[in-house]
C-alpha cells in the first residue's frame, strides 16, 4: 500500500485546521462549515478504504495466509528529532487491526459531528454561534490528533499526540469561555489529565531507558522476513526478553514490585487519566460544559477511550506482568460500579451520559484487564476492543440525541423535558435504539461486545463477573430511567411564549439516523476475526451470523434476563409520574445523598488541593520564597544602599581630602607594620 | 665633620611634611602647586642622596631626579595652563570655589 493514502488521512485534518484557523473568520460561517465538512468526509473515504485495505485485501504485508495472522504493516516512518544515532523521534503511521479499526470509529464519529454542529452551532432563527469557524478549526486539530495518536509507530509520537488531543480538548471544553463554569472545566480536564500524563511520561522514559527503544514494535513483535522489514507480526519472545532485560537489570525490584511492572502501571496511569478511571475521574462530568457534539466526540467516542487503546497497544507487555492487568481489572471495576450509581442520581442527562461513558470505559479496561491468553485465547482484548467500537457509535448517538434535547428545550436537565415523545419523534426512536444498545438488548451493538466481556470476566473470576453483571444491570437501569424521565414521565408543558420543541434540522437528524442505524448491525461485525491480541483469526469463515453463533448462551441469557429487569424495574418507577422514585430516596437517603454528590470526589479533591497542599505545603514555601529567599536578597540590597549613603560623602570630589584620607592610611599601615615587626 | 646621609633626609623629610601640610590645607590653587613642587624637590634630594652614599658607582638616581625636575617643570606649565583658564571662568583659584564640574 503506498504511503500516500495514509499520508492524507493526517494531512487533510492538520491542513484544515490551518486554513480554518488562520482565513475561517474571513469566511462565511456556512462556507466554513461546509469545508470543515467535506475535509472530514473525504478523510472518513480515505480511512474507510485504509481500512478495508488492511482488513480484506490479503495482500501479505497485511495478512500472513498460511496462518490466518494479520500483522502489523509500518506505512511510513519519518525521523523528526535526531538526537544522535541512538536516540531518535519518529514520526510514521502503523497499520495494525486496532489501528484500523480505531481508524474507522474516529472518522465515522468525527464526521457525523462535523455534520451535525452545522445544525447545533445555531440558534432557532439560524443565527450561528460566535466563533463558529474556530470551532471547526479545533474539530479538525481535535481529528488530527487523534488520528495520529492511534497509527503511532512508537510511545513518544503517541505521547505528543496523546498531549495534543488534552489540548483540543482544553480548547474544546473552553469553548464557551465568556462562561467561568466552562474555563474552570477546561482547565480542570488540562490539569488532572496532566498529571496523569506525568506518570505516563515517567512510565515511556523507564521503558526505553531499559529497552533503548521507544518503537511499539521493539517492545511487541517481531519482523517477518529479515530484520529490515516493514512488516512485524506479534511475538511472545519479544515481550519475554524485554521482562528478561528488566530481571537482569542492576535493579530488578523496586518498592515491592518489579521495574517493568511499575512502569506498566505509570503508563497506565496516564491512561487512567485520559480514560476518567477512578480516581482520576473527576474532569469528564466537569468537561460537559463544553459544545454538546464536542462532548459526543470528545468525550465519549474517540479521546477517552486512548486510555484503553494504550492498554491495547502495549498489551503483549502487560501480559508478562499479570499484576499489572490485575490493578486495571480492580480500577476498571470499581469505577464501573461507581460510576454506574452516580449515574442514577443525576439530575443534568449530560452529566448521566458522562458517567455512562465513565462505567462504560471501565468494561473496556476491565475486558483487557481479563484478557489471557489461557482463556479463550485472549477473548478479553478483542471484547474490549468491540466494546469500544460498538459503544463508540452508540454512546455518540446518546450525546448527539441530548444535543438535540439540549437544542430543542435550552436546559440540560431532565426536569425541564419529560413527555416529549410526540415532539421529537426521530430524536425519541434514535435515543431508544441507543438505550438499548448500551443496555444490551440482543440483536443491538452492545449485546454482542458486553456479552464477550461478561464471558470473559466470567473466564477470569466469577466474583468480578457478578459485580461487572451487576454493573451491566445498573446500566440498563439509568439509561431506561433517563429515556423515560425525557420522553415520558408526563405530558410536556410548554411555558407561555416559548415555541413548541420540535425535531431539528436534517443536519442534525441525519447523524442520529445513520448512528441509530449503525448501533442495530455493528454487533454483526464478526470482530473476532478482525480484532485479537495476536493478530490470529479466531473466525476464518466469517458471515453475518457468526457473532450469534459464537455466543455463549449461558453468559448471554443470564445477562439479557438482567438487563430486561432492569428495563421492567425502570418502567415501573419511572414511565408514568408515580411516588416510587421519591419513596426510594426516602428508605436509602445516605446512599442517594452521597451518589447525588458523586460521592464527594469533587469536594475531596478540594480539600487535598486546597487544604492540605496549598495550606499546608504551598503556603509555608510561599512564605519562605517570600521571606526567606526574596528577604536575603532584598536585605543585601538594603544594607547595601543604607552603606552607600553613609560613606558617600567620602566621594567629594575633593583632592585634598582625599589626600589626607590617603595619608591618614599610609601612616595607619606604616604604624601597623611597625607594631607587627616590632612585636 | 662628617657628613652622612641623615643630613641629607633630615631637610629632605622637612621639606616633604611641609609640602604635605601646604598640600591638604592650602586653598588657593598657585600655592597647592608650589607645595607640590616643594614635596618632589624633597624627593629629587632623596634619590640624589641614595645614589651618592648608597651606589656611588651607577648614576640612575642622578638621571632619575633630573628626570623629575623636567617632568615638574612640564607638569607645573600644564598646571598653570588649567589654573588660568580656570581663573577666566570663574574669577577665582580657590579649590573650594571652583564646583562647577562637581554634579
Amino acid at each position: 500500500m503506498s504511503p500516500v493514502i495514509p499520508l492524507l488521512i493526517l494531512v487533510i485534518p492538520l491542513a484544515m485546521f490551518l486554513f480554518l484557523g488562520l482565513c475561517g473568520h474571513k469566511m462565511s460561517h456556512r462556507w466554513a462549515g461546509i469545508l470543515g465538512t467535506t475535509g472530514m468526509g473525504v478523510t472518513m473515504v480515505l480511512a474507510y478504504i485504509t481500512a478495508f485495505t488492511y482488513f480484506f485485501s490479503g495482500d501479505p504485508s497485511f495478512i500472513d495466509a498460511d496462518t490466518h495472522t494479520r500483522l502489523q504493516a509500518i506505512l511510513f516512518n519519518q525521523d523528526w528529532l535526531n538526537f544522535y544515532d541512538k536516540l531518535v523521534i519518529r514520526l510514521g503511521f502503523l497499520l495494525d487491526p486496532i489501528a484500523a479499526l480505531l481508524l474507522v470509529v474516529i472518522t465515522t464519529i468525527s464526521f457525523m459531528v462535523h455534520l451535525y454542529s452545522n445544525g447545533y452551532m445555531r440558534d432557532h432563527h439560524g443565527v450561528w454561534e460566535k466563533g463558529f469557524q474556530r470551532f471547526y478549526a479545533f474539530l479538525s486539530l481535535f481529528s488530527f490528533s487523534m488520528l495520529g495518536l492511534v497509527v503511532a509507530t512508537n510511545i513518544f509520537q503517541m505521547y505528543i499526540f496523546w498531549e495534543l488531543v488534552g489540548a483540543s480538548s482544553y480548547l474544546l471544553i473552553g469553548f464557551y469561555y465568556t462562561k467561568p463554569s466552562a474555563v474552570s472545566a477546561s482547565k480542570k480536564a488540562f490539569i488532572v489529565t496532566r498529571f496523569a500524563d506525568l506518570g505516563f511520561l515517567i512510565g515511556i522514559l523507564i521503558l526505553s531507558y531499559y529497552t533503548g527503544s521507544f518503537d511499539f514494535t521493539d517492545f511487541t513483535s517481531a519482523p517477518v522476513g529479515g530484520p529490515d522489514s516493514t512488516v512485524y507480526r506479534i511475538d511472545p519472545a519479544t515481550p519475554s526478553h524485554i521482562l528478561s532485560v528488566f530481571q537482569n537489570s542492576a535493579a530488578p525490584i523496586f518498592m515491592g514490585g518489579s521495574v517493568l511492572t511499575w512502569a506498566l502501571v505509570l503508563i497506565f496511569m496516564g491512561g487512567m487519566g485520559k480514560s476518567a478511571m477512578m480516581p482520576l475521574h473527576i474532569w469528564l462530568p466537569d468537561a460537559m460544559e463544553g459544545p454538546t457534539p464536542v462532548s459526543a466526540l470528545i468525550h465519549a467516542a474517540t479521546m477517552v477511550v486512548a486510555g484503553v487503546y494504550l492498554v491495547a497497544r502495549l498489551f503483549p507487555l502487560y501480559l508478562m506482568e499479570p499484576v499489572a492487568l490485575d490493578i486495571v481489572v480492580v480500577v476498571g471495576a470499581i469505577t464501573a460500579l461507581y460510576a454506574a450509581i452516580v449515574a442514577c442520581t443525576q439530575i443534568d442527562i449530560k452529566r448521566v451520559l458522562a458517567f455512562s461513558t465513565i462505567s462504560q470505559i471501565a468494561f473496556m479496561m476491565v475486558s483487557l484487564g481479563v484478557a489471557r491468553p489461557e482463556f479463550h485465547e485472549g477473548l478479553g482484548y478483542m471484547a474490549g476492543m468491540f466494546h469500544l467500537f460498538t459503544h463508540a457509535m452508540f454512546k455518540a448517538l446518546l450525546f448527539l440525541c441530548a444535543g438535540a434535547l439540549i437544542h430543542a428545550i435550552g436546559s440540560n436537565d431532565y426536569t425541564a423535558m419529560h413527555g416529549l415523545r410526540k415532539y421529537m419523534p426521530v430524536t425519541h426512536i434514535t435515543f431508544l435504539v441507543g438505550c438499548l444498545a448500551i443496555a444490551g438488548i440482543i440483536p443491538f451493538a452492545g449485546f454482542f461486545s458486553k456479552d464477550e466481556i461478561l464471558t470473559a470476566t466470567g473466564e477470569y473470576s466469577t466474583f468480578w463477573y457478578i459485580w461487572m453483571s451487576a454493573v451491566a444491570g445498573l446500566t440498563a437501569f439509568y439509561m431506561f430511567r433517563l429515556y423515560y424521565l425525557i420522553f415520558w414521565w408526563k405530558e410536556h408543558k410548554v411555558p407561555e411564549g416559548h415555541h413548541t420543541p420540535h425535531d431539528q434540522p436534517w443536519t442534525m437528524t441525519l447523524p442520529l439516523v445513520i448512528l441509530a442505524a449503525i448501533s442495530c448491525v455493528a454487533g454483526f461485525v464478526p470482530m473476532g476475526n478482525l480484532v485479537t491480541w495476536n493478530g490470529v483469526e479466531e473466525v476464518t469463515n466469517p458471515n453475518f451470523f457468526t457473532n450469534l453463533g459464537n455466543l455463549n448462551w449461558g453468559v448471554a441469557s443470564v445477562s439479557l434476563a438482567v438487563a430486561i429487569v432492569a428495563i421492567v424495574i425502570a418502567t415501573i418507577m419511572y414511565r408514568k409520574e408515580n411516588p416510587l422514585p421519591a419513596k426510594m430516596k426516602a428508605a436509602l437517603p445516605h446512599l442517594w445523598e452521597w451518589a447525588h454528590h458523586r460521592f464527594y470526589w469533587d469536594e475531596l479533591y478540594q480539600f487535598i488541593t486546597h487544604k492540605i497542599i496549598f495550606g499546608c505545603i504551598c503556603k509555608p514555601i510561599a512564605w519562605f520564597d517570600r521571606h526567606i529567599v526574596d528577604g536575603t536578597m532584598n536585605g543585601m540590597a538594603y544594607v547595601t544602599n543604607k552603606i552607600s549613603y553613609a560613606i558617600r560623602g567620602f566621594q567629594s570630589g575633593r583632592i585634598q581630602l582625599y589626600v589626607l584620607w590617603y595619608l591618614i592610611g599610609a601612616v595607619v599601615l606604616a604604624a601597623v607594620t611597625m607594631i607587627c615587626v616590632l612585636c | 665633620m662628617d657628613i652622612n646621609i641623615l643630613y641629607y633626609l633630615i631637610p629632605s623629610l622637612f621639606m616633604f611634611c611641609c609640602g604635605l601640610y601646604g598640600f591638604i590645607t592650602r586653598r588657593n590653587m598657585i600655592a597647592i602647586l608650589i607645595s607640590l613642587e616643594l614635596m618632589l624637590n624633597s624627593v629629587d634630594i632623596n634619590f640624589a642622596a641614595f645614589n651618592r652614599f648608597m651606589y656611588n658607582d651607577q648614576l640612575e638616581g642622578m638621571f632619575f631626579s633630573l628626570f623629575a625636575i623636567g617632568l615638574a617643570a612640564a607638569e607645573t606649565a600644564l598646571a598653570i595652563a588649567i589654573i588660568i583658564n580656570v581663573f577666566r571662568v570663574s574669577e577665582n583659584i580657590d579649590v573650594d570655589d571652583v564646583v562647577k564640574m562637581k554634579n
